[in-house]
Formats: C-alpha cells, sequence, structure tokens
C-alpha cells in the first residue's frame, strides 16, 4: 500500500489551476489512492439496504437498478419535503466563494469540485434541473443538467472526499451546511446501493454487536480485565471497573477503539484511573459499547438505528445520567439529534456531578455530558490532585476535533485540562484551532487505506500547523478527543511532520493524577519512563 | 470477489488481500498469506503472535486489543512492525486469516 503514495515533496506539488473545460464537462476519474471501496454484499444484506452486489468505483458497470433514476428523483423529492435546511441549501447559495479555500480537501488536492461550493452544486445542479422551473426551462443555462449515470459516479467521488467536517459552514454568509448536503448525497447514492465499506462494515458491526469492532460482551470483558491488571503494574492500585451494574449512578459510554486500538488504550486507562480516585459510582456497558455512530456516515435512519441502544441501555441499567468519552463524531449526534432523533430521555436526571455538586443544566435535554466537561469541573472544584511534570517528556499541542469543537463548542474544557496537566502546552496558530480546526482528513467514514493519498491531502492543512508548533516549540505530542484522529493522525503525522506523537487528553490526565495507595510512578502509562525537569513559567 | 493464487492453491479475499472465510485457515494458509505480506519464511516468532491471535479469534471472535497482543507474546509494537510490516492489524491479523479490524481503529 504505501510504496504506491507519493513522497511527501511529490505530492506537495499542488496544482490549483482549474481544468480548462467547464465543470459540467470534466467527468470523475476513480484513480487509485484515492477512493474507497464499495459496501461488501454481505454488510449492505446484513443492514437491509438497497441493491446488494458485489462491485468496485473503479469497475465501468456499477450494476445501478434499472429504475435508479426514479428511485433517485424521487428520494430528493421526497427529503427536499422532509428536511427544510436541505431545500433552503439547495436555494440560497450565491456561489460567492466563501468556503472555497476553506475545505482541506481543496486545499491538499487543487481539485475544484473539492471547494464546498462545487461539491454542492453536484447536487445542486441536479435539483434546479428536475425541481427548479427556471432549470426545467433554461437547462444549462440556468446551472442545471440531466441525471446521467455519471452523476452519480461523480457524486460518490466527492461526496465520500468530505469528511462532514463543517469548517466551511463557519465562512458561509448564509450558514449553509455543506456537510448536510454531503448526508443527503450520501443518503441518495445508498438508495441505489452505491456506499462505502468502511462505513458500512462498522454499522453492521455495531448493528450486531453493540460496537464497531463486532467486540462480543466476552471479548469486551477481556478487554477491561486487561486493563485493569496492566493498571495494577503500572499503578500499584487496583481499580474496579463495574459491568453493566444495574443502578449505577452514571452510565460511561466510550468509542469501541478506546478499548482495542493504540494509542486509544492509554485514554481508557486514563479514565479508570480518574473514576477510580474520584469513587464515580458508574458502570460501563458491553451492549452501548460504543460512541461513535457511523450510521452518521451512511443516512439518518441507520443514525437513528444504531444510537437507540444508549438511551435503550440507560434506561435498562437505571442510571442517572449519561457520560461520554473522547469521541469525536458521536458528539454531533448526541449533542444534534439524539435528544429528537431518539429522546426524550425522560427516565433519566440532569447531570449532576456527585463530586462537586454541579449540575450540567446545558444537557438537561440530553442528559448526557462529555469527559472533558465533567473532569475541567472536577479540577476547577479542586476535587484532584494532579502532578503535571509527570507529563515533562511532553511538549503538547491540542488539535480540536471537528465534531466536538463545531458540532458542540466544547473549547475550553480540553485546553483547560491540558494547562492543568502537563507544564509545556502550545497552540496552533489560530485560524487552524477551535472553531476553525482542520480535520485529520480522515473522519466520516474514510479512515481506511485504499484512499491514503486523499486521506494524505485533507490532512496536509491540519499536518502543516502542527509542524509550525513543532519547529516553534518543539511540541512532540499532539492531543486530541476523538478515536477517528487516534487512529488516522499518527499516520499523517509520519508522513508530513514526523516526531510527533499523538494522544488523547485524559491519558495525560491519567498521568498527572496522583492516586491515593499508588505507588511511585517512575513511568507513564504507556510505560515510558517519566523525565520531570525544571520549567519555567508556560507559555 | 479478487481471488488470491499461490503455486496453484486459490482463495477468496477482499480487496485489502483479507481471507473471505476465516474458517478455511490453516498453516499452509498462513504462509501463502504471509507471503502477500513480504515476509517470505514465517519464523517461530512470527508463528508466535499468529497462533495467539488465531487462538484469541477463536474464542472472542474478533483480533485482541494491540497491547494485549504485545504483552501476551511478548513483543514490542516495534518488534510486531518488524515481523509484519504493515502491522497488527494489516498485516499479522491478515496472515492469522482474521478479518480487518473496522472503525476508528
Amino acid at each position: 500500500m504505501s510504496e504506491q503514495v507519493p513522497k511527501p515533496e511529490e505530492l506537495v506539488q499542488i496544482d490549483y489551476q482549474p481544468p480548462a473545460k467547464p465543470w459540467m464537462d470534466v467527468p470523475v476519474e476513480f484513480r487509485r489512492g484515492t477512493f474507497c471501496y464499495a459496501g461488501a454484499k454481505k454488510n449492505v444484506e446484513y443492514l437491509g439496504f438497497p441493491n446488494p452486489r458485489d462491485w468496485q468505483p473503479m469497475d465501468e458497470d456499477w450494476k445501478l437498478p434499472p429504475n435508479w433514476r426514479e428511485i433517485i428523483l424521487e428520494g430528493m423529492r421526497d427529503r427536499l419535503q422532509k428536511f427544510r435546511s436541505f431545500r433552503l441549501f439547495m436555494d440560497i447559495c450565491v456561489r460567492c466563494g466563501a468556503c472555497a479555500d476553506k475545505c482541506h480537501f481543496y486545499l491538499g488536492s487543487g481539485d475544484p469540485k473539492n471547494m464546498p461550493v462545487l461539491r454542492a452544486e453536484l447536487i445542486r445542479s441536479i435539483y434546479r434541473r428536475y425541481f427548479t422551473w427556471t432549470g426545467r426551462l433554461f437547462g444549462r443555462l440556468a446551472g442545471a443538467r440531466d441525471l446521467t449515470e455519471d452523476v452519480i459516479k461523480e457524486w460518490f467521488y466527492y461526496f465520500y472526499q468530505c469528511t462532514e467536517c463543517r469548517r466551511c459552514s463557519v465562512f458561509c454568509p448564509y450558514g449553509i451546511d455543506t456537510a448536510e448536503i454531503t448526508m443527503i448525497g450520501r443518503e441518495l447514492l445508498n438508495l441505489v446501493g452505491c456506499n462505502i465499506n468502511w462505513a458500512l462494515e462498522p454499522a453492521a458491526n455495531c448493528f450486531r454487536t453493540g460496537n464497531h469492532l463486532g467486540i462480543q460482551p466476552h471479548g469486551f470483558k477481556d478487554s477491561i480485565e486487561f486493563a485493569i491488571d496492566e493498571l495494577e503494574d503500572l499503578t500499584g492500585v487496583r481499580v474496579e471497573v463495574p459491568i453493566a451494574k444495574k443502578g449505577a449512578e452514571v452510565l460511561f459510554i466510550m468509542p469501541s477503539a478506546d478499548y482495542f486500538a493504540s494509542p486509544h488504550y492509554y485514554t481508557l486507562l486514563g479514565y479508570l484511573l480518574l473514576f477510580h480516585q474520584i469513587g464515580l459510582d458508574y458502570t460501563v456497558s458491553p451492549y452501548a459499547s460504543e460512541g461513535g455512530n457511523f450510521g452518521l456516515f451512511i443516512s439518518h435512519e441507520m443514525m437513528k438505528r444504531l444510537n437507540d441502544k444508549i438511551y435503550r441501555e440507560a434506561k435498562r441499567l437505571k442510571v442517572k445520567w449519561l457520560l461520554g468519552g473522547e469521541c469525536g463524531h458521536m458528539w454531533r449526534v448526541l449533542h444534534q439529534y439524539m435528544d429528537t432523533m431518539n429522546g426524550p430521555a425522560d427516565f433519566l436526571e440532569v447531570p449532576k456531578s456527585p463530586i462537586t455538586g454541579t449540575v450540567f443544566e446545558h444537557a438537561k435535554s440530553t442528559k448526557m455530558i462529555h469527559i472533558c466537561e465533567f473532569t475541567a469541573d472536577l479540577i476547577r472544584h479542586g476535587k484532584i490532585k494532579l502532578d503535571p511534570s509527570r507529563n515533562d517528556h511532553w511538549v503538547v499541542t491540542y488539535h480540536d476535533s471537528c465534531n466536538t469543537s463545531r458540532a458542540m463548542g466544547l473549547l475550553e474544557e480540553p485546553r483547560y485540562i491540558l494547562r492543568n496537566v502537563c507544564r509545556n502546552f502550545y497552540e496552533m496558530p489560530e485560524n487552524t484551532i477551535r472553531e476553525q480546526t482542520f480535520c485529520c482528513g480522515s473522519g466520516s467514514g474514510l479512515g481506511t487505506d485504499e484512499n491514503l493519498e486523499a486521506r494524505l491531502r485533507g490532512g496536509l492543512p491540519r499536518a502543516n500547523a502542527v509542524k509550525y508548533v513543532r519547529d516553534r516549540y518543539g511540541v512532540n505530542l499532539l492531543a486530541c478527543i476523538c478515536a477517528i484522529d487516534k487512529a488516522t493522525l499518527p499516520t499523517l503525522l509520519e508522513y508530513w511532520c514526523p516526531g510527533v506523537e499523538v494522544a488523547g487528553v485524559h491519558e495525560l490526565v491519567g498521568n498527572a493524577l496522583v492516586v491515593d495507595g499508588e505507588k511511585e510512578r517512575t513511568t507513564d502509562l504507556r510505560g515510558q519512563p517519566l523525565r520531570r525537569k525544571e520549567v519555567t513559567a508556560n507559555a | 470477489m479478487p481471488i488470491l493464487e499461490i503455486e496453484g492453491r486459490k482463495y477468496e479475499v477482499d480487496e485489502d488481500g483479507f481471507l473471505q472465510d476465516p474458517n478455511i485457515w490453516n498453516e499452509q494458509v498462513a504462509q501463502d498469506l504471509a507471503k502477500t505480506e513480504g515476509i517470505e519464511q514465517m519464523t517461530e516468532d512470527h508463528w508466535k503472535v499468529v497462533n495467539y491471535l488465531r487462538n484469541y479469534y477463536l474464542q472472542y471472535g474478533i483480533a485482541p486489543m494491540i497491547r494485549k497482543l504485545c504483552k501476551e507474546t511478548g513483543f514490542s509494537l516495534n518488534q510486531i512492525y518488524q515481523l509484519f510490516p504493515s502491522g497488527p492489524a494489516k498485516g499479522a491479523c491478515k496472515v492469522a486469516g482474521l478479518p480487518k479490524p473496522t472503525g476508528c481503529v
């Protein structure tokens, strides 16, 4: 795989000169490295989606159903009625271009169809042709075009080259949310069986076992028990992790990668130590064993089906409120859709920290708060003792995950935590952080390998900002609160700016947390020796 | 569906070269899949990793945590990458005939 990827010095030669021909006349080219494999037949079947078959995007014949055009147009009509936002976004764009150079995929590829305005135009041109009288009458003069198989191929290519990160929407004077246009585009494609396996297989697994990886309850328990043993080796403290404990106060839900992959796993160790130290009455569940929701990357309906387990398990276990872990797109679903999609959760209570008494009023509807909100509150009230010198071997920067920053406004809490748990913290340039953060380039189900070139291109703006703080301040660790980030940023940074590792915020919390009865810590949670040093005041 | 053919032996694999039917796995299959990963000769260390993965998979239906794989086999993540250049998930799991882990990994 890796030998097919161009070298960084080649990839960075980006041609921003658009093709001479009008965009409607430029066909899409499926070049290896830039697209994802098709949804496998078994997964399409398992989820009950239309048109299961063996096919791949590089095939000439996509084996669409005979009446595919009617299906797409009927699907559009249905969604134009159902989602007012969709119709509004189709109608109001004035093509001012404010979004054009805000997309990481455009910046990294120079492909004009990756400008958010043009990406939306791919579907808007069909809207005009079939749903407006100007488009029907004047056709191409009015920016309309016929729906052909090539249009479907173009949609597939570009709607799976958008990570739904919503950076462009920050700059749109009309507030058009291009992610929602991409979401509708993907839904429509799904109606004729054009989807990607990296989104479908996790969704199918999740539907079957409760998590993207397909881990069954005994495997879940095995992984948690392994973490408990290892924490004891590292700290001398044996924590208890109640699994599916009825009547616990809090149900904690994390992304499954936290109990499977690295470096996610060290974040899990951080959570467990923290909950032990404060004596939280909590439980984890092998059923609601996934915070993430790849349904978001397929269709609203799939998102709803997968998210159902969260409130269902909370009800079954009779907990009072919900706490969520370091997961990115999970928070877009929980914060913006769960309440109306799966709620109301009137059987739960407004989250209240049993340690500080803080009532999290902003979550009084969803009943679910982010662990960074919870931990920042503990620190603010002086309820945990921290030794930030245990993170002296790290010079840290913070990458805002697209969804926690732009979809829920979680900007200050992670920074507040980081400033308390480590002594070397530096921000990346301001137009690359907070609500203007640059995507990892691999979100929304694109974090697979066959499209690595597209990911590396899309991740270039993020990596470039990391390189800036690496070279200027010696940053060697990027902290983040998203499992896709933790999975894909190590590859991205190794390619564009080697020497920077990736960690979760709660891994650093776990390093710094002083736990009652612990042995003297000589290593961090990764087992690396500590290197405490005298440092002057932070920047 | 792509077919992998090695010395006349044919296997149904996915686009990434992972075995479609984990049940047909045996040592010969492992050796053949190893060749696709650039491993000419399976050593005792390779087998240690592969057998551990295989046994875990049979018990749990999934690969173990990466950290657990390292601890139980005694190899660091770097050593696993030396043995299987594509890494524990894409390299070692493939040779052991496990499905490729998906999601935020």
